[in-house]
């Protein structure tokens, strides 16, 4: 058996609520994030953003702004060089326009001045001049035909005739014969569904410090949920060796996916190499939401086929995305997760990218999934409707199981949902009685889950306590659950470890903090680092008691004699051993490089109870509870905390968040007024039952937990709120005026 | 363009600082006397991550203008703690949880503490109510909720 499968075993550590390591800086403000640091000389950066959905730049006079004394660097698209790697050109094109701008707030200048007020100063004295081009804001005018180009040249190559030269990419997934499955159908439902674009709305808006020398070496200090890619990116943005660049990961005040990429960093690098000083740039609230990546808006059509007793006999869908001026992949993973759940024999999804004048999308906690599950689980429910059928019972007749073949085409291991849905039936939220105008919605949710390059490495201090090095931003709790694992592994209490966060120069490369694989993969790394630290403990013990390495084993913490040629030696503690490393060959250290496969993929289904308020068409959750299979929960409040935020997202997702353009493709909500997401009087409790089928990828059964819990939430209450006003709702988010014009609609 | 002198008062300690007539408090905190625990999430009060008080009074300092300091006593959640200990509300939020990315925390804390000041013994709804201008993207606000109503209960004991 190789040593990363999961052993069943008992734990001490694993499970239990430790004390997170930055948690005493968090609660008294000490904590340092992407604004919060400084540096002698500093300049602050700002950006000019064009106030068009789509123009062409006719010319740029910088002239006046730059004779100003407190303006030490400009920069505009022609500083960098072009003919990149395409996604690579597509980073740098979407942060500062090339001759054209693609979306309102499309940077096009950037300032230093030695302060924040100079800059905006200097900002109002550049003159840009413009040619405004007809613009295309939502999918079905970028898809009409003589709809405006966004980018020439950008079409792709796999996307069939008869669609237009905004479509960039395409695909399509599924097996069996669609046909002959909807011919066994007793009722085929046929729906066409719409989400907006939503933002992640992190609370930290991004900022970074770059600090650029004359001797071509670069320090970048920025909240990002990975260094290591950000360097990447900046580097060949700049021009420079990755080795010439450090990027120190702050403290990071939320992601969510939209801390994957950069949208400021190579541009402070930029201004900073010019004016050869350090240079702040942080985004305001309406940058944040007009110049970073919102998630994808989509039209989906689905089409499923059910028999009278509940059983799914084909299932068919086509999305449409759109993520914004350029080429977007996320209708992989939305073609890929829109039946996952469900155990098909004839199942088809296709899907297509659109590109449209929005800011470039970015990733946005399980991408492309939300929208895509929403849809499926929204017709299910209603054929569960039609034929009178319990939705939770028609779900477990339909689940995926180990042995399913998945609508995307790998085979499934073990995986928790029928546990799930069990778990959600037995639950007393599942059969609690129901008021007038309200009701009750489910939906199952995805996640494929990623592993992905890691390193890890671990060092036994002399004093016999435990320094972890990991290399991923820890977004809501991971160096606890890293530390535990550690302490667990070594059979040494959790306080003797602690886990950092390195920068990119201090251990080798980390995937990005995405894909929920940092407790699954750096746990993995950290716990295969202890055992090479453990391996040379039992050589130094071996050593002192000069007996055979063989004849050492390790057990709570002590390396001990074993073995008919071992002789009787008292137990060492790693205390012990680390104290006389010096004489038994030096410092100790354990490391483990990988890049991890075996994630594990990650079920969920949520309860919702809803009251509608006739009148106005206002939603009220009053309950809601999340079942979602974790493999193995290394710090249950942290993976409850996962479960409970995704599910918040969703709510405002199905609910409030849209992003809302004016017919001049412009952004109308730029800010947290008008973009209203969920605060603490809109939520009820939201209750969580945590599952634990441990995923055979992993020494200690984790699964990654972070991305489903958005999933379902969108069909949940979509179902609950069809459910409660008896007309099926076909878009998000459910704002009252449309429940209302719904509920009229239906004249109720 | 000339400064403004201001003389005040922070977490107990006598604080003074120049500043220009646009800068508001959250600016001259961060900026000026490098006391970064209060937060900018939006800068238009939508927020509450730069929550501080003033003259004992909840405010966004993102909508106060550093000038407005002059005279003034003013509490940030560098001021929270005394030395070692932490105030029961920081230490309720490690309890529960109450915290993931943590950029929230800080505004959450002092808004927090000048609820239980006026109101040792909220109710759940209170509680969301009085915390629905502090958004938090990461948590669902359920730990927050728990942890504020424990640490209620904990201030009731003494
Ligand atoms: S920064 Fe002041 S309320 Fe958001
Ligand atoms: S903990 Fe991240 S915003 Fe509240």
């Amino acid at each position: 058996m190789a040593l990363d499968e999961y052993q069943k075993r008992d734990f001490k550590i694993i499970g239990t609520r430790q004390p997170r390591p930055d948690g005493i800086d968090k609660v008294t403000g000490r904590a340092l994030y992407g604004a919060d640091i400084t540096a002698p000389g500093m300049l602050y950066a700002a950006m000019l953003r064009a106030p068009h959905a789509h123009a062409n730049i006719k010319s740029i006079d910088t002239s006046r702004a730059e004779a100003m004394s407190e303006v030490k660097a400009v920069v505009t698209a022609a500083d960098f060089v072009q003919g990149l790697g395409d996604d690579t050109q597509d980073v740098i094109d979407a942060c500062i326009a090339r001759d054209k701008v693609l979306y309102d707030g499309h940077g096009v200048v950037a300032i230093a001045a030695t302060s924040r007020a100079a800059a905006r100063r200097a900002l109002k004295l550049i003159q840009v001049e413009y040619e405004v081009l007809p613009h295309a804001v939502e999918i079905d005018d970028a898809l009409a035909a003589g709809a405006p180009v966004i980018q020439a040249g950008r079409r792709g190559n796999k996307v069939p005739k008869g669609y237009n030269d905004n479509c960039t990419n395409w695909c399509e997934f599924g097996h069996g014969d669609l046909d002959a499955g909807f011919a066994k159908a007793d009722k085929i439902i046929s729906r066409s569904f719409r989400t907006a674009a939503t933002h992640q709305g992190y609370i930290e808006p991004h900022a970074c410090l770059a600090s650029m020398g004359p001797d071509g070496q670069g320090d970048l200090w920025c909240c990002t949920q990975g260094q290591y890619f950000v360097r990447t990116l900046c580097a060949e943005i700049i021009g420079m060796e990755e080795s010439r660049l450090r990027v120190t990961s702050s403290e990071i005040g939320g992601g969510f996916g939209g801390k994957t990429t950069v949208f400021i960093e190579p541009i402070a690098l930029m201004l900073s190499k010019k004016a050869g000083r350090p240079v702040k740039m942080t985004m305001s609230r309406d940058e944040v939401f007009k110049a970073t990546g919102p998630t994808v808006s989509s039209v989906t059509d689905v089409r499923i086929g059910m028999t009278r007793d509940g059983r799914i006999t084909a299932g068919e869908a086509f999305l449409r995305y759109q993520g914004g001026a350029f080429p977007c992949l996320t209708i992989f993973p939305g073609a890929q997760s829109a039946f996952a759940v469900y155990d098909l024999s004839a199942v088809r999804t296709r899907a297509v990218n659109v590109m449209t004048n929005r800011p470039r999308q970015a990733a946005y906690r399980a991408p492309g999934a939300p929208m895509a599950i929403y849809a499926v689980e929204s017709v299910v429910d209603e054929l569960c409707q039609e034929f009178g059928l319990d939705p939770l019972e028609v779900r477990l007749l339909n689940a995926a199981s180990k042995g399913t073949k998945s609508s995307y085409g790998p085979t499934f291991d073990d995986i928790g949902l029928l546990a799930t849905l069990k778990a959600a039936k037995a639950h007393p939220h599942y059969t609690a009685p129901l008021g007038p105008n309200q009701g009750r919605g489910l939906s199952c949710g995805f996640w494929f889950n990623f592993g992905g390059n890691t390193s890890v490495s671990l060092n036994v201090n002399f004093d016999g306590t435990i320094g972890v090095t990991e290399g991923n931003p820890d977004i809501g709790g991971s160096r606890v659950s890293i530390s535990m694992m550690a302490a667990e592994e070594l059979g040494v209490p959790y306080d003797k470890v602690r886990t950092i966060v390195a920068d990119t120069n201090s251990l080798g490369h980390n995937d990005v903090t995405d894909g929920s694989r940092v407790t699954f993969a750096v746990g993995l790394a950290t716990i295969k680092a202890a055992r090479a630290a453990i391996g040379e403990m039992c050589r130094r013990a071996a050593r002192v008691w000069d007996i055979d390495e063989d004849a050492v084993i390790w057990e709570d913490g002590h390396a001990k004699p074993a073995g008919p040629n071992a002789g009787s030696h008292q137990p060492m503690s790693l205390a012990e051993i680390a104290r006389q490393s010096p004489n038994t060959g030096g410092p100790i250290s354990g490391h483990h490089e990988v890049n991890a496969e075996g994630a594990g993929v990650s079920f969920g289904v949520h309860l919702c109870d809803l009251e509608v308020d006739p009148e106005t068409g206002f939603t009220t959750i009053l309950r809601y509870t999340v079942f979602q299979d974790a493999g193995r929960a290394i710090h249950p409040d942290f993976v409850e905390g996962q479960m409970q935020g995704g599910a918040a997202q969703g709510i405002g997702w199905a609910l409030n968040e849209e992003y809302i353009y004016g017919k001049d493709g412009r952004l109308q909500n730029a800010g947290f007024l008008d973009y209203r997401i969920p605060v603490a009087s809109d939520l009820p409790k939201i209750d969580t039952v945590i599952l634990e089928i441990p995923n055979p990828g992993h020494p200690y059964g984790v699964r990654g937990v972070g991305e489903t819990s958005i999933v379902p939430p969108l069909a949940a209450i979509s179902n609950a709120v069809s459910r409660t006003i008896g007309v099926r709702m076909q878009e998000l988010p459910m704002s009252p005026p449309k429940i209302l014009a719904a509920i009229k609609s239906a004249g109720n | 363009m000339s400064k403004i002198h201001v003389t005040t008062r922070i977490n107990g300690d006598e604080a003074e600082f120049l500043c220009d007539a646009e800068e508001t408090l959250l600016d001259v905190l961060r900026d000026h006397l490098n006391l970064t625990g209060a937060k900018e999430g939006c800068a238009s009060g939508d927020c509450g991550a730069c929550s501080v008080t003033l003259n004992g009074r909840l405010v966004c300092s993102c909508l106060v203008l550093g000038a407005e300091a002059d005279g003034a006593e003013i509490a940030t959640i560098e001021g929270m703690a005394s030395g070692e200990k932490l105030h029961v509300l920081q230490q309720k939020f490690l309890d529960h949880a109450a915290l993931q990315c943590g950029i929230c925390t800080p505004g959450i804390l002092i808004a927090a503490k000048s609820l239980l000041e006026k109101n040792p013994d909220p109710s759940e709804t209170e509680v969301r109510y009085w915390l629905a201008g502090n958004l938090c993207r990461c948590t669902g606000y359920d730990k927050i909720i728990n942890a504020v109503i424990d640490a209620a209960a904990e201030m009731r004991k003494v």
